[in-house]
């Protein structure tokens, strides 16, 4: 491996100084919060109700995207195939439906717990291996998931499952306008403030501290392999979660969800979002998505000009979006 | 089920191999010398196959076609290589990773803008059309034959700049320590490029070749992409050797699985599972042989890097 | 290059007897293409059909202005998902048409019709929505698996005692290879299920080799076709017949494959040599402006505006009253370039099929040749499981 002088050092992009507690930093969550949380009411005077399940949308995207970003931020495990659980999610999801039962919250639960049982399976294996070899790997596990999803008959298989009847959040909350909005942002709200929140605790500074040189953590005494089987089984889960949100957003389910392009998606909207990074996650999400949905209306040739804001965004902007111009040290 | 049967597929195993090998050498050396991820090389694949099938086409000579297209390929990717590829050798993989996303992204809506979105004609060339009759009793695509001989020509040729010349020393050198090499008078660079263009000119004879059986169209790249990184994950990375062996062993595999699970599947279980079962365990075959040979050997087969 | 698009909204003063619609507002009509994506060859064809129609028509339906808002899904059922609730819920659209494949029409199925706007199917004809999903406000130009049928009788007819099946393993391919199955009287001697996107079918074509049937009836849509057919020709196998449904070999794959595809025998609602003025009419003008023959597609895609055009003449402009839309969507009372037909009791057509078989024509130009009917007013297999 070549040598990087820089990957020795602690350079943990999250400070855990006191410095961040106070001020700007602060403010910045909570009222970004409090501008989503109204938007459903504001929008009708704009014009945008559209754009409500717009940003419902991109608030599921960025919990997905979460979960990479401390796969491959924190734990600096390059997961190349983590849409195959948001299909794992999303089709639980379905059997749930399609046995009877339409409760959102229910089927939500059960989504984590089957992807995090998944994520056990598939990471108990590909946690051996690292670096190129982990990333294909993942993506092997997640192409046997979605050729499994395309020929199982039962759920629609290619054709996908459409959901015809909406699931239901509860007899008062159903009646609501809005509400899955706000039970969307909620969650999203809650996934930031712990991603926030796990980069300092002890767990997420092993798993960083892993990252950065496992051989000395080993050395150290710290079980390497079940933190980092811990990591991915919790990154599986919430994937998995927000796979079964996508489907309550669109009733509609198909093996699509966790093809390559769309873990290539993810993987693109954490790096350009800046990885490690409490913001990345959703930078990268709006930005990327909102791009794609506006270029679309002027122009076929749509996919040129993404392409070029990414290699704009690699040699201008190499930490990402959220972490302006210091150099990525996670290889 | 007969042994001419068993034959045939095993030729057809060879062939397939041998494309993916075009596709994968370049990848590795890639990846093993500049220990660069380059996921736009199904992107030059494409670009192989359009232009040679537009130059075929137009031309009616197969041979001049496939000069056009690995030529004018190769000056594409250095074009890429000094623009692009150049900046990205010292990035990590994930910025590498990003970063050739967009070409494909951008190969993808240039080829669409030049040559429309629709399939093109890669015409078969007249003398290789037809069967030929192989021992008197199978007859067989004489262009598949064809790919199999250049196949094995291109091995050839690669391991003997490889292991026997002098640049083929250069570039080894180069990949096992730079700093030696440079101190030592290597203008490691020129061989970082070589070594670009080199492999963009394999998978550009790779599409140049594929054109005519398969379908030339944007995503052609990406399809192939795949079964080449698995390839030289089982290979192991950097390794050419590694890349031949696993591209022989993942192309018959996979011809394999397609040609006698189902019918073994078929006399063992009900028609209908069989069906599901077959054709889904024979698309996850390739990836089977990956895991498992990863659980066995983490480095693949034959790692050449430590 | 801008593709989008919108034709400009006037303001009408309605005068007592000239009065098309009360609303100043234009009719819209949500098109979700497949501009990129696995299907964006055919996607090509749907719009060249609808562009053709919507000149033909000044942009007007019924008289009234309208928008067509065409935009990409990529052939992505997610994104057409997305894509239906954007024109749903913000442009608040009248009419939707434009996936090519299933999956998509599916995935949007739903939000529509809860919506109700009339979907107008260019092209997909799923089962479910010709049986138990089926619902008023779908419209479909023919049902997935008639075209195999019909290929059934066709390979009946022509004598072939014995065939092997082949599509890729997934619901479309069940569904398509059981739709042959169903009229289909020899023997299949075997029934091969590809991989989704497979692009080397050597292994599968030394299987037919081996097995020597009479006839290969494949369902290969788009790329895995062309290849398929290429490989199959170069292996020598040009005496086995090959019988497809009209998808896999129009226009477009003639293109891509050339000579290979001479003498394939193939089973569709409709052929460019329609004899109907209509049809005369429609693919002279194709041909004036792009130069080439239409294909299915874009017989479908000119069909749908025609159709809708026809309904709001037939509602007065008046497209919000939902029922009677629907009604007059019902009623098809426009000049179809298949010619005559109606509608069955779950909105999908109750038409003709004919074989078309590829060679070359009086210009020399290889393309389908109409041959025969070969199933007058054939109904789909699905419409009595719809409760409508």
């Amino acid at each position: 491996m070549h040598n990087n002088p820089q990957a020795t050092a602690p350079v943990v992009p999250v400070q855990f100084k006191s410095r961040q507690e106070s001020g700007l930093s602060l403010f910045i969550p909570w009222l970004v919060l409090c501008l989503l949380a109204v938007f459903p009411l504001l929008a009708p005077l704009l014009g945008l109700e559209y754009y409500v399940g717009f940003v419902q949308r991109l608030l599921i995207y960025s919990i997905a995207a979460s979960s990479l970003n401390f796969l491959i931020g924190y734990g600096g495990m390059v997961a190349l195939g983590h849409a195959g659980f948001l299909g794992i999610g999303a089709y639980t999801l379905v059997a749930l439906l399609d046995s009877g039962n339409d409760s959102v919250w229910l089927a939500w639960a059960l989504a984590m717990g089957v992807s995090a049982l998944f994520a056990l399976l598939i990471g108990s294996i590909s946690i051996r291996t690292r670096g190129m070899y982990f990333i294909m790997i993942t993506l092997a596990f997640a192409q046997m998931l979605y050729y499994l999803a395309v020929s199982f008959n039962r759920y629609g298989g290619e054709d996908g499952y459409g959901i015809y009847t909406p699931l239901s959040l509860g007899s008062w909350l159903n009646d609501i306008p809005h509400a899955l909005y706000w039970v969307v942002l909620l969650i999203a709200a809650l996934v930031f403030a712990m991603g926030s929140r796990v980069a300092r605790s002890r767990f997420g500074l092993a798993l960083q501290g892993i990252r950065d040189n496992e051989v000395r953590m080993g050395a150290m005494g710290f079980p390497v392999y079940a933190i980092r089987l811990l990591a991915f089984v919790v990154a599986g889960a919430f994937a998995g979660l927000a796979g079964a949100m996508l489907a309550v957003n669109n009733n509609f389910v198909s093996p699509s969800m966790m093809s390559f392009g769309e873990s290539a998606g993810l993987l693109v909207m954490v790096i350009l979002g800046g990885m490690g990074h409490r913001w990345g996650p959703a930078l990268g999400v709006a930005v990327w998505l909102t791009l794609a949905e506006v270029l679309k209306l002027y122009t076929d040739y749509w996919h040129g000009p993404m392409g070029l804001i990414l290699l704009l965004s690699v040699f201008l902007l190499p930490a990402g979006l959220a972490g302006g111009s210091r150099q990525r040290v996670i290889k | 089920m007969d042994v001419i049967f068993v034959f045939e597929q095993l030729l057809n195993g060879v062939g397939y191999g041998l494309m993916l090998f075009l596709l994968a050498a370049g990848l590795t050396l890639v990846f093993g010398i500049m220990d660069t991820l380059n996921l736009a090389h199904g992107s030059l694949y494409m670009v192989g196959a359009y232009l040679a099938a537009r130059v075929h086409e137009a031309s009616d000579s197969f041979m001049l076609a496939i000069v056009v297209a690995v030529a004018g390929t190769k000056i594409l990717a250095l074009l890429v290589e000094v623009l692009v590829m150049r900046r990205l050798y010292r990035r990590d993989h994930l910025s590498q990773v990003l970063a050739t996303i967009g070409l494909i992204m951008i190969a993808d809506d240039a080829v669409r803008a030049i040559w429309g979105p629709s399939p093109i004609m890669a015409p078969t060339p007249a003398w290789l059309s037809g069967p030929v009759t192989l021992f008197g009793v199978l007859p067989y695509p004489s262009y598949r034959l064809m790919l199999i001989a250049a196949g094995l020509l291109v091995v050839l040729g690669l391991y003997l700049l490889v292991n026997h010349t002098r640049l083929g020393m250069i570039v080894r050198a180069g990949a096992s320590n730079r700093r030696m090499a440079e101190l030592m008078g290597v203008r490691v660079s020129r061989v970082f490029s070589f070594v670009f263009i080199l492999g963009a000119g394999l998978a550009a004879l790779a599409g140049a070749l594929m054109g005519p059986i398969t379908s030339v169209q944007i995503g052609m790249g990406d399809a192939i992409l795949i079964p080449a990184l698995v390839v030289i994950v089982i290979g192991g990375i950097g390794s050419v050797r590694g890349a031949f062996v696993a591209a022989l062993l993942v192309g018959l595999i996979d011809t394999a699985g397609r040609a006698f699970l189902p019918p073994l599947l078929h006399a063992l279980l009900s028609p209908d599972l069989a069906a599901d079962l077959g054709s889904g365990l024979a698309s996850i075959a390739m990836y089977i042989l990956m895991a498992t040979v990863l659980a066995l050997k983490p480095s693949g087969l034959f790692p050449a890097r430590g | 290059m801008f593709q989008l698009k919108k034709t400009t909204l006037c303001l009408a003063l309605s005068f007592g007897a000239l009065s098309q619609s009360q609303a100043a507002e234009p009719i819209k009509v949500g098109v979700a293409l497949d501009i990129s994506g696995p299907f964006a060859a055919i996607g090509v064809e749907t719009r060249d059909g609808l562009e053709l129609a919507i000149e033909k028509l000044g942009g007007k339906l019924g008289g009234v202005d309208a928008e067509f808002l065409q935009t990409d899904f990529a052939g992505n059922p997610q994104q057409a998902n997305q894509l239906a609730n954007r024109f749903i819920q913000k442009d608040k659209i009248d009419f939707f048409t434009g996936p090519v494949a299933s999956n998509a029409a599916l995935a949007v199925g739903p939000a529509l019709f809860a919506a109700k706007v009339p979907f107008l199917s260019s092209n997909p004809g799923p089962s479910q929505f010709a049986g138990k999903q089926c619902s008023p406000y779908f419209f479909g130009v023919y049902q997935n698996d008639t075209y195999d049928e019909a290929a059934g009788v066709l390979a009946n007819e022509a004598g072939y005692k014995n065939a092997v099946i082949i599509a890729p393993n997934y619901p479309a391919g069940k569904d398509h290879l059981g739709g042959f199955k169903r009229t289909y009287k020899g023997d299949i001697k075997e029934e091969i299920y590809t991989k989704v996107g497979q692009i080397d079918y050597a292994a599968e074509i030394a299987r037919i080799r081996s097995e020597k049937p009479d006839a290969v009836y494949l369902f290969l849509p788009g790329a895995m076709g062309i290849n398929f057919v290429k490989q199959f020709v170069g292996a020598g196998l040009k005496d086995i017949p090959l019988v497809a449904p009209g998808f896999s070999a129009d226009q477009d794959v003639i293109a891509a494959v050339g000579d290979a595809v001479e003498n394939m025998q193939n089973t569709a609602h409709w052929a460019h040599d329609l004899d109907n003025p209509a049809n005369k009419a429609f693919v002279q003008a194709f041909r004036d402006k792009y130069k080439r023959y239409p294909t299915v597609y874009a017989a479908q895609s000119y069909d749908v505006v025609m159709a809708m055009d026809a309904a709001v003449r037939d509602v007065n402009g008046n497209v919000q009253d939902r029922d009677a839309l629907v009604a007059a969507l019902k009623n098809a009372n426009f000049n179809s370039v298949r010619g005559d037909f109606k509608y069955g009791a779950n909105n999908y057509p109750i038409q003709n099929y004919y074989v078309r078989k590829i060679g070359k024509n009086a210009n020399g130009e290889l393309t389908n040749i109409l041959v025969k009917t070969i199933l007058p007013n054939h109904q789909d297999a699905y419409v009595a499981e719809c409760k409508m």
